[in-house]
């Protein structure tokens, strides 16, 4: 899901027609951004302010041809007049942490501070007269810089990838979609180790190309090749073609365009929509008053696009969706614990922290940030420190570090702390782990042999915390959870504090022997004993609630079952002999008279009864043992059936209850008789 | 108690019509409310809003704008005229054209020297106020567009007008306007319109608040004339504003039908720096708001939907009680129904016309058996149909009028009576008695006028009189705390004064006790032989009424007795009908403890058991929106209602419809 917030004016935008030099680059703080405008002025703006905080303008009759950047070394910003240092510049880029980047009119790149070391040195011609630079982007990677601009020569349009150290330019084609359909925007973005880059063409057509960061094959001079891509979006255009248009990702599965019709919005309207690139979704739409520029930029959560005589800046939301998720049943209790789950939230467990009532939020403070070590210095220090030393860093560490700062790195802390304790048998920082499982911030995906861990260290109370937090746990995983939980002698959990889950099946049990001694006698005419007769927990307390937890891990039918017929025949009926435990006293209102915060519903119950038995049925029907467990389910369900018969058979006259209270329909005249007492 | 039948009647299309404009008086406690047909009514605050009077309106009137100048109303209309009424005889005392085209507006200053009337033509004229009359007394300087909304400074040297885009102050010494302040139009597509300022508010401290078209309150500063702060109170008009007497709070009305408070406070604790502050929103109208009244303890409001809605500040009010409850007041105070409980006939009153309906005919359907439209622009004041259904009389505040009658087998026949004596010629009350051969005028000037009827007509038999100027009805409903009771038509006793109005009384045909309903929901029965209140009547004042029965929020609007058993009396009021029975009354007078809506309960028990836990008053609330309630000779009950849907099915669309999760 995506959202538009409210938006806001920047600034007043100076009426520069359509060549004017527009353009905004980040500044050196998130929070500013550098506005190139009207091919004179360059002014620094404090977006959240909405305040200009600076303000430039070059002489009369020189002209800004190169949008100024910031450079991070010298903190200075850097602008090009009159297209000239020594041959004409295209666009300078700021890299973060280097030096800035010079494209010439030609094709040559310089970094800025070799430029102005030797001025006058000769730039090379990499493009033939006719091949104008239509659009060029850096892009910075983990160790490496790329930079990428694309061309048009009659018509035929290019791309060229610059890599720096050792320097090397690949010339891709750019194949176009249709005839006459031209390429109007093209972003580029660095994620998962590649380059991914996103253009639109003027039919509407979104395309996307990875290019790998290191390409594999050198590439064979004198051969263009076109580059591989594949079809993102069709997005509607209506009649005739785009003009002025731009698409921007703004993360892995969104894009924001500006210029395109809103599909639903008639011809004349401008929109800036969010479109779901998996679901081919458009997510929100804003209209924009006044002339659109094609023109939009996105920095720190935030989109850019000027429009009439104004710029906006409208902040943005796109919250992950993932397809597990939707299909997987995120199973909750509801009621009395008020955990409340969205289906989109597997990802980010982090934002269900206000609604879980559970769990102890930890304090963020920040006065001691100075002496907090660093994520980087902390997993240096997991590798080698000792448990105790690690253990201490860590709670400093979860004391002195911000929320994001924890969002991001929760989880690589946890996979560390698991590395170490794979290699290291002796290592085990139970209360790190528990922390950080605490702080709301890490899920299955983020570490994912956390839970293997604690089943192999036999850490049943970080299992069940796990098993409580984790919205990602997956089938298999689960079913091994079980198998563990089944397999442990009673006698061996005892040890373990379980907490709230166990103060539940204390209370369950409890309830057992006084209805057992109360309510011996006969109800309504109705006798219970057949269905008290075996009443006693199967299992001991402890594995009871921790049986509890695995009962609301959420799962999906299909991908659980062939990992149920992994547990063996003792396993399964030990297993439905607690879930028939748990039904008979579900059956008999004892759950809804305990409080407790979580606690398994009764369909989680009968669904796991069912997947047990279609995981089980063949075997368990020629087991002799599980002959009288069989034999009480299908009394008790068939007990049940017949009271749902019977309650179906009464449902006439509950439904004339229901009408009788309604009130009728009363004409101009009636004659009614009345009796007053 | 027994069965009865019920005729449950629907057919009365009985319509309010918008309010229009209110206005309040504070020393008497006395609201006025202008309606858009042209009915004043007047509601005592001091007696649980009960409507004392009502000045029928007329065809045409555009009443406008209401002004108090001391204990004397006046209005003004799009017609162009201002009204002064005659309070002690319900209708209008003179009227005079003010000559300046329409008016929009009438204000008095708070001296209560000067009227100033707002015109279509431009110009605030100033009137002085007369013993007997209003005098015109000078035009102030004339602006080019319509004065739509006026307002004094207390000091009266200051008066504001608003405007179409422009506010303008006066100085009433010179007649010139000393500031003037431009009042910005809405955004989008109202742009193009002009900014309405529907309405101004002059206060002490030199702050003038309006409200206009744009949705917008804002506080200007008078002196230097600039705006001080705008709220945006709503998309559509900001249509009336109301300012309480101690200037802290401000009642605005919206057309979209939402009553906002603001309140003068100080933003931080403890500072003396006060600011107008949107404190509270109250959404008891579904139409357009035109009229709200900020008195002290409440928020009055009225609008298009027809209904007088008071709403307490419950900040202000100490104890929960009458004065803490929601009003909703949509029906009047008094019958718009009389009933020929012989013939079974039942008289439907509207403003233009009467509507005679047979009931009471169990095979036949109900049917329309006349419809009598009036003459003249004058409507309808009050009607009766006599009991044996032989006469009908209605008045106007210009004329009376009487019918003879004759019903035989679906022909009807009606004669006017052409030969009245003079002295029937307007009637605030008319009544017959219960034998049909004599009628009862209450007349102007405190008199009822007694005649006999016959075959031959009518003739004039005497006219009683009080003593003293006050004025009486010897049975009927009127507000008048002093009672007179005539015997032989000679004068036979005064009723002790009771401190809240009657809304309710009838004399009893066999034991000539007069029962009394008052607004405050108290019961009397005052022996008319004896000249004492009975005893039955000592009791209940004793033992207290339950205290359900006094939360009743609409008064008793009928009383009428059971023919066949002299101990039964029928009440009722809006919501429900009541039978009591006199003769329970001394064991069982419904207590605090006891069941006071018992019907349901009773009706599960044994009969056995019935007796033991049976009190008294036995309420019956399954008949809902009641005008009117009849036993009639037969035993039958007839039941006049009117949902209060069918009235909001033939109000127009409002502004504002509710989307669902908006």
């Amino acid at each position: 899901m995506a959202a538009l917030y409210e938006s806001y004016t920047l600034c007043a935008l100076a009426d520069t027609g359509p060549e004017g030099t527009r353009a905004i680059e980040p500044d050196r703080d998130r929070d500013r951004v550098v506005i190139t405008e009207s091919g004179r002025a360059v002014t620094v703006y404090k977006v959240s302010d909405q305040k200009p905080l600076g303000s430039w303008t070059v002489k009369q009759g020189q002209c800004i041809t190169s949008p100024a950047v910031y450079n991070p070394p010298t903190k200075e910003y850097v602008v090009v007049t009159d297209e000239k240092v020594s041959a004409e510049v295209y666009r300078l880029h700021s890299v973060p942490d280097r030096e800035p980047l010079v494209l010439f009119r030609h094709g040559a790149v310089r970094f800025l501070d070799s430029l102005l070391a030797a001025p006058q040195q000769t730039i090379e011609e990499v493009l033939s007269e006719e091949e104008v630079i239509r659009w060029s982007a850096a892009v910075q990677m983990e160790q490496q810089l790329v930079l990428l601009f694309s061309t048009e020569q009659r018509g035929q349009h290019c791309l060229y990838v610059q890599r720096f150290s050792p320097n090397a330019l690949v010339k891709h084609r750019l194949e176009t979609d249709s005839t006459n359909s031209t390429p109007l925007s093209y972003a580029a973005t660095y994620r998962d180790g590649n380059i991914h880059l996103l253009y639109l063409f003027s039919s509407g057509s979104v395309y996307e190309s990875v290019l790998q960061a290191r390409p594999t094959v050198p590439a064979v001079s004198g051969t263009v090749q076109a580059l591989p891509r594949s079809l993102l979006l069709k997005l509607p255009v209506g009649e005739g073609e785009l003009t002025a248009a731009s698409a921007l990702p703004v993360d892995e599965s969104h894009i924001a365009v500006v210029g395109v019709p809103h599909p639903l919005a008639g011809a004349g309207k401008d929109y800036l929509c969010l479109w779901n690139t998996h679901f081919q979704t458009l997510q929100a739409a804003r209209e924009l008053a006044g002339k659109i520029y094609g023109q939009l930029w996105c920095f720190s959560g935030k989109l850019f696009v000027p429009h009439g005589k104004i710029l906006s800046v409208i902040p943005f939301e796109c919250q992950k969706s993932s397809l597990a998720a939707a299909m997987g049943k995120l199973k909750q209790t509801s009621g009395t614990n008020g955990i409340t789950l969205s289906v989109w939230s597997c990802i980010d467990t982090r934002r269900h922290n206000n609604d879980n009532t559970l769990i102890i939020q930890l304090k963020m403070s920040t006065r001691n940030q100075s002496s907090c070590p660093t994520a980087e210095q902390l997993a240096e220090k997991i590798k080698v420190g000792s448990e105790k030393e690690v253990q201490k860093q860590v709670e400093e560490f979860l004391h002195g570090s911000q929320p994001e700062e924890l969002q991001l790195t929760a989880g690589r802390l946890a996979s560390a702390l698991v590395m170490r304790c794979q290699a290291d048998p002796t290592f085990y920082p139970q209360a790190a782990f528990t922390q950080l499982v605490q702080t709301n911030y890490l899920c299955h995906s983020g570490c994912p042999d956390l839970l293997v861990l604690t089943l192999e260290k036999n850490d049943f109370r970080l299992c069940q915390l796990c098993l409580q937090l984790f919205q990602d746990i997956p089938e298999a995983v689960t079913c091994c959870c079980l198998k563990t939980i089944l397999s442990f002698q009673d006698s061996e959990l005892e040890q373990v504090d379980l907490e709230d889950g166990l103060l539940f099946m204390k209370a369950l049990t409890q309830t057992a022997e006084v209805s057992d001694d109360g309510d011996s006698g006969q109800h309504n005419g109705f006798s219970r004993e057949p269905l008290a007769l075996d009443m006693s927990c199967p299992v001991g307390l402890h594995k009871g609630a921790l049986l509890n937890e695995v009962l609301q891990v959420p799962y999906s039918d299909s991908l659980l079952l062939p990992h149920l017929k992994d547990l063996n025949v003792p396993q399964v009926l030990l297993f439905l002999q607690y879930l028939r435990f748990l039904y008979l006293k579900y059956s008999q209102d004892a759950h809804s008279r305990i409080p407790a915060l979580r606690k398994p519903t009764v369909t989680q119950i009968m669904d796991w009864v069912c997947l047990l038995l279609d995981a089980h049925f063949t075997v368990l029907a020629l087991t002799p043992e599980a002959k009288s467990l069989l034999t009480s389910l299908h009394k008790f369900v068939r007990s049940q059936v017949k009271l749902y018969s019977e309650l179906g058979k009464i449902e006439g006259s509950l439904e004339a209850l229901k009408k009788s209270k309604q009130s009728r329909e009363i004409g101009q005249y009636s004659i009614e008789v009345i009796e007053l007492f | 108690m027994g069965e009865f039948n019920v005729h449950r009647v629907r057919f009365f299309d009985y319509m309010p019509s918008a309010i229009r404009a209110l206005a309040f008086q504070p020393q008497r406690e006395r609201i006025a409310v202008a309606r858009t047909d042209g009915t004043v009514e007047i509601f005592n605050r001091a007696d649980c809003f009960f409507q004392e009077k009502v000045i029928p309106g007329r065809q045409q009137a555009a009443t406008e704008a209401l002004a108090w100048v001391g204990d004397r109303l006046f209005s003004a209309g799009l017609n162009g005229e201002i009204i002064e009424y005659d309070l002690d005889n319900n209708k209008t005392k003179y009227t005079i054209d003010a000559y300046g085209g329409p008016i929009w507006s009438i204000t008095s200053n708070k001296q209560g020297t000067h009227l100033a009337v707002g015109c279509e033509d431009g110009t605030v004229k100033l009137f002085e106020v007369h013993e007997d009359r209003i005098q015109f007394e000078r035009n102030l300087a004339k602006q080019k567009g319509r004065i739509i909304s006026l307002s004094w400074h207390p000091s009266g040297s200051k008066i504001v007008a608003g405007m179409m885009d422009v506010i303008h102050i006066f100085d009433t010494e010179t007649g010139q306007s000393v500031q003037r302040l431009l009042v910005d139009r809405g955004v989008g597509t109202s742009r193009s319109q002009e900014c309405v300022v529907w309405s101004v508010v002059y206060l002490s401290d030199g702050t003038i608040i309006s409200g206009d078209s744009a949705g917008k309150v804002k506080m200007w500063d008078s002196r230097t004339g600039t705006l001080i702060k705008s709220h945006q109170v709503t998309k559509w008009d900001v249509l009336t504003l109301s300012v309480s007497q101690d200037e802290t709070s401000l009642a605005v009305g919206t057309s979209e039908g939402h009553v906002v408070q603001f309140q003068f406070l100080s933003m931080v604790l403890g500072q003396e720096d006060k600011e107008w502050v949107r404190t509270r929103t109250f959404k008891n109208h579904t139409h357009d708001v035109r009229a709200v009244l900020e008195v002290n303890t409440a928020i009055v409001s009225g609008g298009m939907d027809t209904q007088f809605v008071v709403r307490p500040l419950l900040d202000k009010i100490d104890e929960r009680g009458q004065a803490s409850a929601l009003r909703n007041i949509q029906f009047p105070h008094r019958r718009l129904v009389s009933c020929a409980r012989k013939a079974g006939l039942l008289l439907f009153q509207y403003p233009g016309h009467l509507e005679l309906w047979s009931v009471l005919t169990v095979k036949r359907k109900p049917e329309k058996l006349l419809h009598l439209k009036i003459k003249g622009e004058e409507h309808i004041c009050c009607s009766a149909v006599s009991p044996c259904g032989g006469w009908i009389a209605y008045s106007t505040v210009a004329s009376f009028r009487l019918y003879r009658l004759h019903c035989e087998n679906n022909n009807v026949s009606i004669i006017k009576v052409s030969k009245l004596p003079k002295v029937l010629s307007s009637a605030n009350q008319i009544c017959f008695s219960s034998d049909s051969s004599h009628l009862f005028v209450a007349s102007t000037c405190s008199s009822v006028h007694v005649a006999i009827l016959n075959q031959s007509g009518c003739k004039f038999v005497c006219t009683l009189k009080p003593k003293s100027g006050e004025r009486f009805y010897l049975v009927g409903n009127d507000m008048q705390r002093v009672i007179y009771c005539f015997r032989m038509f000679q004068p036979h006793c005064t009723v002790p004064v009771h401190s809240s109005g009657v809304s309710a009384m009838a004399i009893h045909p066999t034991t000539n006790n007069l029962f009394m309903v008052h607004a405050d929901q108290q019961l009397t029965e005052y022996s008319v032989e004896k000249k004492q209140y009975t005893d039955w009547s000592r009791q209940v004042q004793r033992h207290g009424l339950h205290s359900l029965w006094l939360e009743r929020d609409t008064p008793v609007t009928n009383v009428t007795f059971n023919p066949k058993n002299p101990a039964h009396i029928v009440l009722h009021d809006m919501y429900m009908f009541c039978i009591i029975d006199q003769t329970l009354v001394i064991t069982r007078l419904p207590n605090t403890r006891s069941q006071f809506y018992n019907q349901l309960t009773l009706r599960s028990m044994p009969e056995k058991e019935r007796k033991k836990h049976s009190h008294a008053f036995k309420m019956c609330k399954i008949f809902k929106e009641l005008l009117f309630v009849e036993l009639m000779e037969d035993q039958s009950l007839v039941v006049v209602e009117r949902p209060l849907m069918d009235i909001t099915a033939q109000l127009p669309a409002p502004v504002r419809q509710k989307k669902f999760a908006t």
